[in-house]
């Protein structure tokens, strides 16, 4: 600890460390498994860690293999399973416990699409189950999904909480995106426009947004260019995504276009 | 909490009898050991000393049945020495960080390892007792049932207290250690000086004032000697020197070994709590 105080669970984390140890479950980016060890006995060395009953310990296994549908390798050595399978696994085991607060670092790193939106699931159900889920991921299309609440941290600090919904609300409703024969007249010319927010100058074309229905919009605004002589070479309409969240309030590209600097 | 150590006792031997040929060596290579070098060594000794006169009156044993008790104490070196690493190859690649980020005290890991490296040695010097026994050992003559179990007792005392000092060793460093190729190397480096600075295989009386210093203060004369007393005798003699051992001899071996696991243990206890995950 630096600075500053801590509480998961209601314990304070300097002063009651074992409480709050006894209170999350922890499910790390890097696979922690013994290659040597069975499903199960993976399973029943954690319940043990955590001092769980053994008739607790038993019934909890039979249950989260349920869940992540795993039965079937109950008695197979993790060496066999596949990366999904080893995912699901360790999600299993941090639910041993039913833990207050579940961390859940990566999750979906490097898994198939199937695996991944069946992980969403789980993480679901578990959430709406009571369990407090802290989430890290690069992936913004599942911090949308999953997510109540979402912090955007750039450089270790905390740059902007909020909804999916209010973070992309803030953007202004929709992005329309054009390249014009003159891109500078047309930035001037739907400044001046009530629905437009604000218009931002990339390298082949203009983004406007406005914080109207974009697909009502677009047509009116093509036509004000052409009444102003400014011809239209190429159009586009998105819906903000997180992404595009992520990318107004850190600046970056997510993509590697190589030439961006952070 | 208080039973934390079993559950890492019982994973360290589910490790152990789950590979059927690591168990087998584990197990008769000590054994194979006492056959080849003992036996080829004791005629050797047998007949360079055969010249010396023998004392009246004392039980003369062959050298095999000397070194018996040796290859004992240094299979027991090696297992413990050795039984550290699996802690470094689960803080590299295995559970150590589910481990340390449990509630589970981290002494509990030291204890529950070196339990399982005490039992390991035990079922191992059962093994070799009852291999040269059939090589034609001279352990337990003459003894009554009584006496067999007293010294069965005495040698699993000793052999206990010997393994737990040198696996919390191993321990302290395992933890330390970032490859296991280093620990490796470190402990080959450690066995050499403590195996041959020991009366295991030669008797320490002749050694040089400076070697004969280190013999003494080496945990591993203390538990040959104690093996000795307890399987063969407090008085007997051997390749032309004669060996006594009074109780009290005895009773300081034993508490220079506790001394020495105690002693470990803190250094491993103080190198656990150094330790944090990533």
């Amino acid at each position: 600890m630096q600075k500053g105080s801590v509480k998961i669970a209601g314990y304070d984390l300097e002063k009651e460390p074992e409480m709050v140890r006894e209170s999350i479950g922890i499910v790390f980016q890097e696979l922690t498994l013994d290659r040597d060890m069975t499903v199960r006995e993976i399973l029943e060395y954690h319940g043990r860690l955590y001092s769980m009953p053994k008739a607790v310990r038993e019934e909890r296994i039979d249950e989260l293999l349920g869940l992540v549908e795993l039965e079937g390798k109950r008695d197979t050595l993790t060496r066999h399973l596949s990366g999904g399978m080893k995912r699901r696994l360790e999600i299993a085991r941090g639910l041993m416990t039913r833990p207050n607060v579940l961390f859940l670092d990566e999750p979906t790193i490097g898994l198939d699409p199937q695996t991944r939106i069946r992980i969403w699931d789980y993480v679901k159900d578990i959430n709406h189950e009571g369990t407090t889920i802290f989430l890290t991921t690069h992936y913004m299309d599942e911090a949308d999904q999953l997510s109540n609440r979402i912090s955007i941290i750039d450089h270790g600090k905390i740059v902007v909480t909020g909804s999916p919904w209010e973070l992309k609300n803030a953007l202004g409703q929709d992005l329309i995106y054009l390249e014009t024969s003159d891109n500078w007249s047309a930035s001037d010319l739907l400044k001046k426009l009530e629905s437009v927010k604000e218009v931002r100058e990339k390298s082949k074309g203009i983004i406007i947004m406005v914080n109207v229905d974009g697909t009502r919009l677009l047509p009116e605004i093509m036509d004000k260019l052409r009444n102003g002589g400014i011809k239209i070479r190429a159009v586009n309409l998105k819906k903000p995504s997180m992404d595009d969240v992520f990318v107004h309030y850190t600046g970056r590209e997510l993509r590697d276009t190589g030439t961006e600097k952070g | 909490m208080h039973t934390g150590f079993l559950t890492i006792y019982w994973r360290d031997m589910l490790r152990f009898v789950r590979f059927k040929t690591l168990l087998f060596t584990s197990l008769v290579q000590p054994a194979l050991w006492l056959a080849f070098f003992g036996i080829a060594m004791s005629n050797n000794f047998e007949r360079l000393t055969a010249t010396l006169p023998a004392t009246p009156g004392v039980r003369t044993i062959g050298y095999l049945t000397f070194i018996g008790a040796g290859v004992i104490a240094m299979t027991t070196l090696f297992t413990s020495l050795f039984g550290g690493t699996v802690l470094l190859f689960d803080k590299n690649w295995g559970l150590m960080r589910e481990t340390l980020s449990s509630p589970l005290p981290r002494i509990h890991i030291i204890i529950g390892i070196g339990l399982s490296a005490m039992t390991k040695s035990l079922i191992q010097a059962t093994v070799i007792m009852g291999f040269g026994l059939l090589l034609g050992v001279q352990f337990f003559e003459g003894y009554t049932p009584a006496q067999l179990i007293f010294s069965l007792f005495g040698i699993m005392l000793f052999i206990g207290a010997f393994s737990l000092g040198f696996l919390f060793l191993s321990a302290a460093i395992a933890i330390t250690m970032e490859s296991p190729e280093g620990m490796q190397a470190v402990i080959t480096l450690l066995t050499m000086p403590f195996f041959f600075t020991s009366n295991a295989l030669y008797p320490a009386n002749s050694f040089p004032p400076l070697l004969r210093a280190l013999s003494t203060v080496n945990p591993l004369t203390h538990l040959v000697s104690g093996i000795r007393y307890f399987a063969i005798g407090s008085d007997f003699s051997s390749i032309g020197l004669r060996y006594t051992y009074t109780q009290g001899e005895v009773l300081v071996s034993f508490l220079a070994l506790l001394t020495f696991a105690a002693i470990m243990f803190l250094i491993a206890r103080w190198r656990f709590t150094k330790v944090t995950v990533t």
